[in-house]
């Protein structure tokens, strides 16, 4: 049965493209516009794998981050943000809020891809 | 696998979502002030900084980065409260959002970008943030960091730490190998080839999906009783025929309904036209040295697509003359016993079958002798003792508003003259009324929807034709002495103390009329810009909405006909012209009466 990975993303461009490469890759996505109905499909699907963008309106990636890492059910769900900082304060935000790992976009397919890969075996 | 993702896909999405960040941010940056801006709003701009600096990153628009860049370096110290805003600032992030714009313009292969321009402008918003950087927080330790991604120590879920050691080759593979992604600041490649394959013009609207599920629910209406007709139609049985009756009677109204749903989908709501004002009458005011509010009423009123297309240049340039003829500057408005600042009402609502868009503000108003003075200078043909209405009607002639008065403001070129034709082209009238120190409203009435016409059908000969219902004053048969010869004017007829030049829609046809005279006929009463003239025409047949079809793609251009639909009864009338009509039936007029 192959993975489930939720993106969250307000912009659907990006959105759209995470999906399609994901689904390339083989995988199930599931999207949400923002860091609320992120939440909200986390909670209500069999999620393996969460991919957030960090600016979005209504809540934000890291705020994202910490509420489901207060979860059971996300306490050890990798969680990857895609992010177009990658700056030293932006990556102790990161791991702080318990992010699992950060990639910037823009992103390629592939590494998007080979990432994934290996955080999901 | 293969690895060749489409983008072409997604490119024109994210053209129109740069669209809409840009207006946002526009809109966003106009309502600032630099005494009370909150942290909330600085915050709502930078995030729509940020999505479009995402989104160009990933589509290859490489330039919009640095830019972008420095744009938020301000942003974020501004919502931080580290620097206070000033005039300045908005000033600079205003133009760096035009330069962005015109970045993601040239990316749709519309117009360049001057790059020193952006140059300078990158120097002027790191010169505004202060360029002291805030000290970078302490990193935290991470493994398997490459450019483009990273894995956080200890994190949940992380890849255990053995299998990272012999992946270091696989980083490597991202950035060396041949297949590998380009670095994080270098474009994207795949857009270069897909963008242009693309049509991202205003071809495609975007459509609330409570329209489309309503037109997909009617059609399914729509399938179901041409079903049950289809079903009796097959039964001989005489008592079907009642029905039958009915059926036909909800088809009738499923169509209708389908149709006005179809219409729908074309309508957008004029905020589309209204939000671009803000910075037109902030732009402008400061150049001039005013002080202007801008108040939008009825943003949310819809009209259609192709008509907001055509509205903003007439619109943008009753505003702009609003501001600069009407709002007097701060010293002579307290001079007046005003308050220092203008106020322009840009405001849109529904009348009957019409769009109504007024442009009201408060200035000095129009001049009446300065304007019969222009006239006159200028050779413009002007009653006597004219009402204020033919006065003020006077500015929308050609040739009004000329050099003299066509500041670098008002004017490139296009005078009121184009504003008012432009307006006539979509159906629609433009009306003032002004009062010495009160101010000036120019009122624009639009039809709905550029397909579809509110018509009368009028009979002429064995011939229907449709006149629009809008320029319909009324209708009358008139004794049969009540017309009159005047040379040099033909025909004409008093109504309420006026005399209105009668024009035969035969004659002008050429088609033989039943009507011999007009008192056996009907005088359609009709308006034309600012003057009225009775058409002469056989019977009032009734008043139909039509479908607008256009004669020019299907046949060709004829003087006096607008259009042409398809009656009930499957035959083809044709739509009049009445402002060309008017034209020929004048002009056949005074030829004739001046020979006899």
């Amino acid at each position: 049965m192959s993975k489930i990975i939720l993106t969250v993303d307000d912009s659907p461009s990006i959105r759209q493209m995470v999906a399609m490469t994901l689904k390339m890759g083989g995988y199930e996505v599931i999207e949400a516009v923002d860091g609320v109905d992120g939440v909200d499909k986390a909670m209500h699907n069999e999620i393996d794998l969460i991919i957030t963008d960090q600016n979005m309106p209504n809540m934000d990636g890291l705020t994202l981050t910490r509420e489901l890492r207060g979860t059971d059910r996300h306490a050890r769900t990798p969680i990857m943000m895609l992010t177009t900082e990658s700056s030293a304060e932006m990556k102790a935000q990161g791991k702080a809020a318990g992010l699992t790992g950060w990639m910037v976009k823009p992103f390629h397919p592939q590494t998007l891809l080979a990432v994934i890969d290996k955080l999901l075996p | 696998m293969s690895m060749d993702l489409d983008m072409s896909q997604f490119v024109a999405i994210f053209v129109e979502e740069a669209h809409e960040h840009l207006a946002n941010m526009e809109a966003q940056l106009v309502a600032l002030s630099v005494e009370q801006a909150s942290p909330a709003q600085f915050n709502e701009i930078f995030r729509a900084a940020h999505s479009i600096k995402g989104g160009s990153a990933t589509f290859g628009l490489s330039d919009v980065t640095g830019i972008a860049h420095e744009l938020e370096s301000l942003l974020d110290r501004l919502r931080n409260s580290q620097l206070s805003l000033t005039a300045e600032m908005v000033d600079a992030l205003l133009k760096s959002r035009d330069l962005i714009a015109q970045m993601v313009a040239a990316f749709e292969g519309k117009g360049s970008v001057d790059q020193a321009e952006v140059m300078q402008t990158c120097e002027w918003l790191k010169r505004l943030a202060g360029n002291t950087a805030t000290p970078p927080a302490s990193a935290p330790q991470i493994k398997g960091e490459g450019r483009e991604f990273g894995f956080f120590e200890n994190a949940p879920a992380a890849p255990p730490a053995p299998s990272l050691p012999g992946e270091g080759e696989k980083f490597g593979f991202f950035e060396n190998a041949p297949a590998a992604p380009k670095p994080a600041n270098a474009p994207a490649p795949a857009p270069a080839a897909a963008h242009g394959t693309v049509g991202f013009e205003s071809s495609s609207i975007r459509v609330g999906v409570e329209k489309v599920d309503q037109i997909i629910n009617l059609v399914g209406e729509l399938v179901i009783t041409q079903a049950m007709l289809a079903q009796m139609a097959q039964s001989t049985d005489m008592a079907l025929q009642e029905r039958l009756a009915l059926s036909l009677a909800q088809l009738d109204r499923n169509t209708r309904d389908l149709q006005e749903a179809a219409m729908s989908i074309r309508m957008m709501p004029i905020s589309a036209v209204f939000n671009r004002f803000p910075r037109v009458v902030r732009d402008l005011a400061s150049r001039l040295g005013k002080q202007v509010e801008l108040r939008l009423v009825g943003e949310g009123t819809e009209l259609d697509k192709g008509l907001i297309e055509k509205i903003t240049d007439p619109l943008t340039h009753l505003v702009r003359n609003s501001l600069d003829h009407g709002i007097e500057p701060p010293e002579e408005r307290i001079k007046a016993g005003k308050s220092a600042q203008g106020v322009i009402t840009l405001s849109a609502s529904h009348q009957g079958g019409n769009i109504v868009i007024e442009v009201r503000d408060d200035g000095r108003g129009l001049n009446r002798e300065r304007i019969l003075a222009k006239a006159r200078e200028r050779g413009l043909p002007v009653p006597e003792n004219p009402r204020d209405e033919e006065v003020w009607a006077l500015i929308f002639e050609a040739g009004f508003s000329t050099a003299e008065q066509v500041t670098d403001v008002s004017g490139r070129g296009v005078g009121m003259d184009v504003v008012r034709s432009n307006i006539l082209s979509m159906g629609g009238r433009v009306e003032i009324a002004s009062q010495a120190q009160r101010g000036t409203t120019m009122t624009v009435r639009l039809p709905l929807t550029l397909a579809i016409l509110d018509g009368m059908s009028v009979g002429c000969g064995d011939e229907t034709f449709i006149l629009p219902l809008g320029t319909i004053v009324e209708s009358l048969r008139p004794a049969q002495d009540a017309v009159k010869t005047i040379t040099g004017r033909g025909r004409v007829v008093p109504i309420r103390g006026e005399y209105l030049p009668v024009i035969s829609l035969a004659a002008v046809m050429n088609i033989p009329a039943c009507a011999k005279a007009e008192h056996e006929g009907i005088l359609v009463i009709m308006e034309t810009g600012q003057r009225q003239v009775a058409l002469f025409v056989d019977a009032l047949l009734g008043q139909h909405q039509v479908v607008i079809k256009s004669l020019e793609t299907n046949y060709r251009k004829v003087p006096g006909i607008s259009g042409a639909t398809i009656m009930g009864d499957g035959r083809v009338a044709l739509i009049l012209d009445i402002a060309s009509i008017t034209r020929m039936g004048l002009a056949a007029a005074a030829a004739e009466t001046a020979h006899a």
